[in-house]
C-alpha cells in the first residue's frame, strides 16, 4: 500500500506539471484529490487496515495529499498568472493611435483682447457700460466738443444714416452717455464695443473694428491718476517690466490730451521691428477730459475733472499675436480664429 | 507737413543737432515726425558737368555723346535725354555713384561708345516726378550757367537736407508754416527765433489807384489785402528757391507762383497772385457765387458753384474760388508783368464747406479750413511783395488795397499755478512756469499769484485753462509727471448680470465646440432681412461704400453663411461658427433703430471626426437643436422651452423650428433650404439664431438645491407603434401629463421606421422613471401610475403598445 500511495504521488506530480491550463489543473485536482479521486478511496480503505498501521499509514496518506496539494497550488498560481498574462497581452493596445478629439470652439481673438482689458478694470472697481451702434450725431460728435464743422471731424470720415443720426465712430458716445445719466455721479466705467468709418479694408484698415475706452470722473482726477492707471495697465496688459511713456497728442475731446507709448515688449526697448526701431510702441491716446464735454452732460468743470482713454483691440491683438492683417479678424477663417484656443495666463 | 530741417535753420539754429535728435525731440514735446528723410540718400560723386559737345550716336537715333567737363577732367558720356544740348550745366554721375533706387553708375559702352557716367534727371536723384518743374520733367535737369563743372551738384540741389515729415493733429495748424515750427522748435531748444525781415523800396505810384476792392461777403472774408507788383519779368526762380519749395513737397513753376507758394509755407498764410491785365477791370470784387455760376480753375476743369461758396470776381465774372483755388483766366503766365497779390482771412467754415463741395483740398485750403493768423494776413503779402521786388525784378506799388474788419485780438487767459498743478498732479513752481511760456513766446505776466497769458493770435489752440496745462506740461516733459491712482469711494466694479449672461452663452457655445466669429454689422439690400427673426424697416446708409455694405443688417445668419463658405471653399468640411452681435431694426421715435443683440450658429459638415474608432456622425438637426437646449439649460430656461415645426423663407419645410420661451417666439432653429445651399456652394447645414437679448432678460429663480434621492426610483420601458405623423413631442406630452407628481422622467430612446412596422406607422421607445423622494414605491403604486400612461396613450395618441 505505500508503494501504491508512492505511486499515486508521483503520477499525480507528473500530471500536475503536464497540467497546462487552469482548467487540466483542476481536472487533475478532481481526479486525484477530489471525493472520488484515489487518495480519498485509499482513505476509506483504511477501515481494512490493522489498527496499529492506520495511524503511520493516516500520516503517510496525510504527507502525500498535502505534497500533491502543494505542488497543484503552486501550479495553479503559475498558470493563472500566465493566463492572466495571456490576458493582458491580448489586450495591449497603440498607445500612439490618437485620442477621442474634445472638440471645442474659442473665444474670437478681438474678444479674448477686451475680456482681458475688462476684466483688469474690473479688478480696479470699473463697470462695463454699453451703448447704440447707430448714434446720433450729439453723442457721437458735438458732445464730444465737435461741433458741427470742427476739422477734427475730417478725422473720422463717418457712415451717416441721416444728416443727425450716424454710425458711431468711436465708443466715446456710450462716455456722454453714461454720463448724461449719472448726473453728476462719480464714474469709472470701460466701454467696448464695434464702430465704424468710412476706409477702405486693407492690411491696416477696416471700415468696422472694435474699440475700448476708459472714463473716470469724479473729485479731484488728476493726470497723474491717468499715468498711474495707464502704468499698471500696460504692465498688466504687457508685461511687469513695461515702462510707459506718454506724448502729446490732441484729442478733440480731452486737454491736455497725450499718447502712451509703451516700451517694447519683443526686443525691451532695444530697437526691432515690432517697434520700427524706436524701442517704443504706441498702445493708446489719452487725456484729461475736456470741460466743455463734462459740461455739455451736466457737469461742473471747476468740481471734478476726468480722465479718458482708448485703445483699439486690433492693434492690440496684431502686436501681441502678430497678426499683419487687420482683415484676418473679419474673415472668420476657422484655420485662423482656431488658434487662439490656447488660454494663456 | 514737411519740414526741411535746412530751410528751418534760417529761423532757428539747429546747427550741429542731429536730425533724428531734433525730430525726437518735437515729438516728445507735441508734435509727431513721422518720418526723416535723408534728401541726400547717401549720394556721393554726383557733380556738375558742362556739355562741350553733343553728337548724335551713329548707331542709335535716341542717343547723343556727349563730352562733359567734369572739372577734373572731360569725358565721354552718353545721354538719352530728349532735352540734352551742348553748352548745358547738368548734373553728372560719375563711376561709383550709387543713386536713390541703388542704380551704381560705372564705365559702360552703350552701342559700341563708351559712357563714363550718367548725366541725371532731378527723378534720378530721388525727387518725386510730380515735384520736378514741368520743363524738366520729361528729361534732365538743366543748372543755371553760373555752377562751376566739378561742383559737388547735392548742396546746389539743397539735397544736402533732411526733412522732417509732421504728422500734425488738427489743434496745431501754427506748425503749419516753416515760422511756426521755428517757435516750437526754439521753445523746445529754449532759444530765439529770427523772423524774416521786410525791407523793401515802394513806386510812388499807389495801389489803390491802380486797383478797387470791394467785399460784398464780409463774414466769409473779413479781411483781404491786395498790392501790386508792375515791371514783373515771369522766369524761372533762383534754385535756392526752387529747391526749399521741393523740400517741402510743392512743384516750382515761376518766380511768381513760387514766392506764393513759399510764403505760404513760410507764414501758412495762402497767398494768389492773378495777373492784372488779365483781370482786365483794375477791379476784384469778392462776394458768393451765383447760383449754378461757373469757373475754369488753374487745372483747366470746369466748375459749377453754389450760392454759398466765396468766390473772387474782377466785378463781372469769378477769378477763383475763395481759399480753394484760382481761375484760369487770371493766372500768371510767362507774358504778365503786373501781378496783383491777395492775401485774405477766410472764414474757415466756407472755405471747409466749399473744398469739399468741389472736391478740391489744397495747401491754402487746408490752412484757411484751420484758420489762418489774423496778425500775419497783411504781413504776407508784403513778405512777398519784397520777393517779387528781389526776385522778379517787380516794382511794387506804395500801399496796399485793403478791407478790414477781422478781429486780431488775443485771447486772454488767467490761470494760477495751483490750478495747473491740482490737474497735472504735480509741484511746478511759478517761476518754471513762466519761464516755460517765454520760451514758447507767450506773452505772460504774473499778477497777484495768477499767470495773466496773451494768447498770441498764431496759436488758435491756445483757448481756455486747460490749454495752457497742456503747454507747460508739455514743456516741463510729461515724464515728470507721478504716477497715482484715482482716490475715490472704492466701487465694487464688474458686470452686469446681462454682461455676465452673455459670457455664460459664449463660453458654453465655445465649450459645445464653436468657434466665435466676428462678421460686419453691414450688408447688402438682398441679405438684410433673410432669416430675420423679426423684420422692420431697414436701416441704410446715405452714402454706402459699396452695395455689399450698404444696409444694417437684422440678422446674423446671412453673414455667418458667407463666412461658412468662404471657409468651405478652402477645403474646410466641418464649419461650427457663433456671432453674438447686434441686429437693427426699423426707425424708433429718437431716429435711432432699434438695436437687439442675437446670438446665431451655424454647423456644416461633421460634427463628431473618430473615424479610426468608428465615431463619426454629420451635424444634423438635433445636433443644432441640443446646442439650443444645452444653453437654456445653462442658463435655467429649459423648462419654457419649446420648439414647433415651422416654413420660413430660406430653411427646409421639413427640418426647421420656431424656438418658444413661455410661449413667446425667440428664435429658429433648422436646415438651410437645400437651393439656398446650393447657391452658397454649401452641404447640409443648420443654423439657430435667438434673440439674446430677451433671453438674457429673463429673470430666473435663486438656484435652490434638491435633495439628493434618498429613496430608489423604479424604471418602466415602454414601445410604441403609432402614426407617422405623430410627434414625439405630443407622446412626451400625454406621458407626462398622465404620470402625474410620481413620473419623474421620460427619455426617448429608440425610433424606428421600415420592416416589422406597418407602412405609415412608426415605432417609439420610451423609458420612464418613477420616483417619490419621501419614500420607496410599491410595486402596486407603479403599476397604477403606468397603466395611467398606457391608457392615455391609446386614448390620446392611438398608440398601439407592442410586445
Amino acid at each position: 500500500m505505500e508503494q501504491q500511495l508512492q505511486q499515486l504521488k508521483e503520477e499525480a506530480l507528473t500530471k500536475i506539471q503536464d497540467a497546462s491550463t487552469v482548467k487540466e489543473l483542476n481536472d487533475v485536482r478532481v481526479a486525484y484529490l477530489g471525493k472520488k479521486g484515489p487518495i480519498t478511496d485509499l482513505l476509506k480503505g483504511m477501515g481494512k487496515l490493522p489498527a496499529e498501521e492506520r495511524p503511520k499509514m493516516g500520516a503517510l496518506v496525510n504527507v502525500v495529499r498535502e505534497v500533491v496539494t502543494e505542488s497543484l497550488e503552486a501550479r495553479m498560481t503559475l498558470l493563472e498568472e500566465e493566463a492572466i498574462n495571456a490576458q493582458l497581452a491580448k489586450e495591449a493596445i497603440d498607445v500612439t493611435l490618437p485620442g477621442r478629439p474634445i472638440q471645442t470652439g474659442n473665444h474670437h481673438p478681438l474678444t479674448r483682447v477686451v475680456e482681458e482689458i475688462e476684466d483688469f478694470f474690473i479688478s480696479m472697481g470699473y463697470e462695463i457700460a454699453e451703448g447704440p451702434e447707430v448714434e446720433k450725431d450729439y453723442y457721437n460728435f458735438e458732445a464730444l466738443n465737435l461741433p458741427k464743422g470742427h476739422p477734427a471731424r475730417d478725422m473720422q470720415d463717418s457712415f451717416y444714416i441721416s444728416e443727425e443720426v450716424l454710425l458711431r465712430t468711436h465708443t466715446s458716445p456710450v462716455q456722454a452717455r453714461t454720463m448724461e445719466a449719472k448726473g453728476g455721479e462719480a464714474i469709472k466705467i470701460i466701454c467696448p464695443g464695434k464702430v465704424y468709418r468710412r476706409d477702405n479694408d486693407d492690411a491696416t484698415h477696416s471700415h468696422q473694428f472694435t474699440q475700448i475706452e476708459g472714463l473716470v470722473v469724479g473729485e479731484n482726477i488728476k493726470m497723474s491718476d491717468l499715468k498711474g492707471t495707464l502704468d499698471l495697465f500696460a504692465k498688466k496688459m504687457f508685461g511687469a517690466d513695461r515702462e510707459i511713456r506718454l506724448r502729446p497728442s490732441f484729442f478733440p475731446f480731452t486737454e491736455p490730451s497725450v499718447e502712451m507709448d509703451i516700451s517694447c515688449f519683443k526686443c525691451g526697448g532695444d530697437g526691432c521691428n515690432v517697434c520700427k526701431k524706436t524701442g517704443w510702441i504706441e498702445i493708446l491716446g489719452a487725456g484729461m477730459v475736456h470741460p466743455n464735454v463734462l459740461q455739455m452732460a451736466g457737469y461742473d468743470p471747476a468740481a471734478v475733472t476726468g480722465f479718458a482713454f482708448g485703445m483699439g483691440p486690433e492693434r492690440i491683438a496684431m502686436l501681441k499675436n502678430g497678426v499683419e492683417d487687420i482683415r484676418h479678424f473679419y474673415t472668420n477663417d476657422v484655420r485662423f480664429i482656431s488658434q487662439f484656443h490656447r488660454s494663456e495666463a | 507737413m514737411l519740414v526741411s530741417t535746412k530751410w528751418l535753420n534760417e529761423y532757428v539754429n539747429i546747427n550741429g543737432i542731429n536730425p533724428a535728435d531734433l525730430a525726437e525731440k518735437i515729438t516728445r514735446s507735441g508734435i509727431e515726425v513721422d518720418s526723416i528723410i535723408d534728401r541726400s540718400h547717401g549720394m556721393t560723386n554726383v557733380v556738375v558737368g558742362y556739355v562741350k559737345e553733343c553728337v548724335k550716336h551713329p548707331e542709335a537715333d535716341k542717343l547723343n555723346i556727349c563730352q562733359v567737363d567734369v572739372g577734373e577732367e572731360t569725358t565721354q558720356i552718353i545721354c538719352g535725354a530728349p532735352n540734352i544740348a551742348q553748352g548745358q550745366k547738368v548734373i553728372v554721375a560719375r563711376p561709383g555713384a550709387v543713386l536713390p533706387g541703388g542704380m551704381k553708375i560705372k564705365k559702360a559702352k552703350l552701342r559700341g561708345e563708351e559712357s563714363n557716367g550718367m548725366i541725371c534727371s532731378l527723378q534720378e536723384l530721388g525727387i518725386e516726378g510730380k515735384l520736378v518743374a514741368k520743363a524738366y520733367a520729361e528729361g534732365i535737369y538743366v543748372l543755371p550757367q553760373d555752377t562751376i563743372p566739378g561742383e559737388n551738384a547735392l548742396p546746389l540741389l539743397g539735397l544736402d537736407d533732411t526733412v522732417l515729415e509732421f504728422d500734425l493733429t488738427p489743434n496745431r495748424s501754427d506748425a503749419l508754416s516753416m515760422l511756426g515750427v521755428a517757435y516750437e522748435v526754439g521753445a523746445i531748444l529754449s532759444q530765439g527765433i529770427a523772423l524774416p525781415k521786410i525791407d523793401f523800396t515802394e513806386s510812388a505810384e499807389k495801389a489803390e489807384d491802380k486797383l478797387k476792392l470791394r467785399v460784398d461777403a464780409p463774414a466769409d472774408n473779413p479781411m483781404y489785402v491786395a498790392k501790386v507788383v508792375k515791371n514783373i519779368k515771369v522766369a524761372e526762380s533762383p534754385l535756392w528757391l526752387q529747391n526749399y519749395l521741393m523740400a517741402a513737397g510743392v512743384r516750382p513753376h515761376n518766380n511768381v507762383v513760387d514766392i506764393t507758394n513759399y510764403v505760404l509755407m513760410e507764414y501758412g498764410q495762402p497767398l494768389h497772385a492773378f495777373d492784372y491785365d488779365r483781370l482786365g477791370t483794375g477791379e476784384i470784387v469778392v462776394r458768393h457765387a451765383e447760383e449754378g455760376e461757373k469757373i475754369t480753375t488753374l487745372d483747366d476743369t470746369e466748375r459749377t458753384l453754389n450760392s454759398h461758396n466765396l468766390v473772387i470776381t474782377n466785378g463781372k465774372e469769378p477769378v477763383a474760388i475763395a481759399g480753394v483755388m484760382g481761375g484760369a483766366n487770371s493766372e500768371v503766365h510767362n507774358g504778365t508783368t503786373t501781378v496783383v497779390i491777395e492775401s485774405a482771412y477766410f472764414a474757415p467754415a466756407s472755405v471747409r464747406q466749399t473744398s469739399k463741395e468741389v472736391g478740391l483740398r489744397s495747401d491754402a485750403s487746408t490752412r484757411f479750413e484751420k484758420g489762418v493768423d489774423p496778425n500775419r494776413v497783411q504781413e504776407a503779402a508784403e513778405r512777398a511783395a519784397q520777393l517779387m521786388a528781389e526776385l522778379a525784378g517787380g516794382e511794387v506799388l506804395s500801399g496796399s488795397v485793403i478791407v478790414d474788419e477781422l478781429d486780431k485780438t488775443a485771447e486772454r487767459i488767467t490761470i494760477s499755478p495751483d490750478y495747473i498743478n491740482s490737474r497735472l498732479g504735480m509741484k511746478i513752481s511759478m517761476d518754471d512756469m513762466l519761464s516755460i511760456l517765454e520760451r514758447l513766446k507767450i506773452p505772460t505776466e504774473a499778477i497777484n499769484g495768477q499767470l495773466v497769458i496773451e494768447a498770441p493770435t498764431r496759436r488758435q489752440d491756445l483757448r481756455i485753462k486747460e490749454d495752457i496745462i497742456e503747454e507747460v506740461a508739455r514743456m516741463y516733459g510729461y515724464d515728470e509727471i507721478p504716477k497715482t491712482l484715482p482716490v475715490s469711494e472704492s466701487t465694487p466694479g464688474g458686470l452686469t448680470p446681462y454682461q455676465a449672461k452673455r459670457r455664460i452663452v459664449r463660453q458654453f457655445l465655445e465649450g459645445a465646440g464653436l468657434y466665435q466669429a466676428i462678421t460686419y454689422s453691414l450688408t447688402s439690400k438682398e441679405q438684410s432681412q433673410a432669416y430675420a427673426l423679426e423684420t422692420a424697416p431697414v436701416t441704410e446708409l446715405l452714402m454706402p461704400m459699396s452695395e455689399e455694405r450698404s444696409i444694417l443688417r437684422q440678422s446674423l445668419i446671412p453673414h455667418l453663411l458667407d463666412a461658412t463658405t468662404y471657409n468651405v471653399a478652402r477645403r474646410i468640411d466641418s464649419v461650427a461658427l457663433y456671432e453674438t452681435g447686434s441686429v437693427f431694426l426699423g426707425e424708433e421715435e429718437d431716429g435711432l433703430p432699434r438695436e437687439v443683440e442675437h446670438v446665431a450658429a451655424v454647423l456644416t459638415g461633421k460634427w463628431v471626426d473618430h473615424a479610426w474608432q468608428g465615431e463619426t456622425k454629420k451635424v444634423d438637426f438635433f445636433v443644432m437643436k441640443g446646442i439650443v437646449e444645452g444653453m437654456m439649460e445653462r442658463l435655467g430656461l429649459l423648462d419654457g422651452l419649446a420648439f414647433e415645426q415651422a416654413a420660413i423663407d430660406g430653411m427646409h419645410p421639413g427640418r426647421t423650428a420656431n424656438i418658444f420661451l413661455n410661449g413667446e417666439r425667440i428664435g429658429l432653429v433648422g436646415q438651410i433650404h437645400p437651393t439656398e445651399q446650393k447657391k452658397r456652394d454649401l452641404k447640409e447645414t443648420y443654423v439657430m439664431e435667438l434673440n439674446l437679448e430677451r433671453i438674457l432678460s429673463v429673470d430666473t429663480d435663486e438656484l435652490l438645491y434638491a435633495p439628493v434621492p434618498r429613496f430608489p426610483s423604479i424604471s418602466r420601458d415602454i414601445a410604441l407603434v403609432v402614426d407617422s405623423g405623430t410627434s414625439a413631442g405630443t407622446l412626451e406630452a400625454i406621458i407626462r401629463k398622465a404620470g402625474g407628481k410620481l413620473l419623474k422622467d421620460v427619455k426617448l430612446f429608440d425610433l424606428y421606421e421600415g420592416n416589422n412596422v406597418e407602412e405609415g406607422k412608426k415605432s417609439l421607445a420610451f423609458s420612464m422613471t418613477y420616483f417619490d423622494p419621501e419614500r420607496t414605491l410599491t410595486d402596486e403604486e407603479v403599476v397604477k401610475a403606468h397603466e395611467k400612461v398606457l391608457n392615455a396613450l391609446t386614448n390620446d395618441a392611438d398608440a398601439q403598445l407592442r410586445g
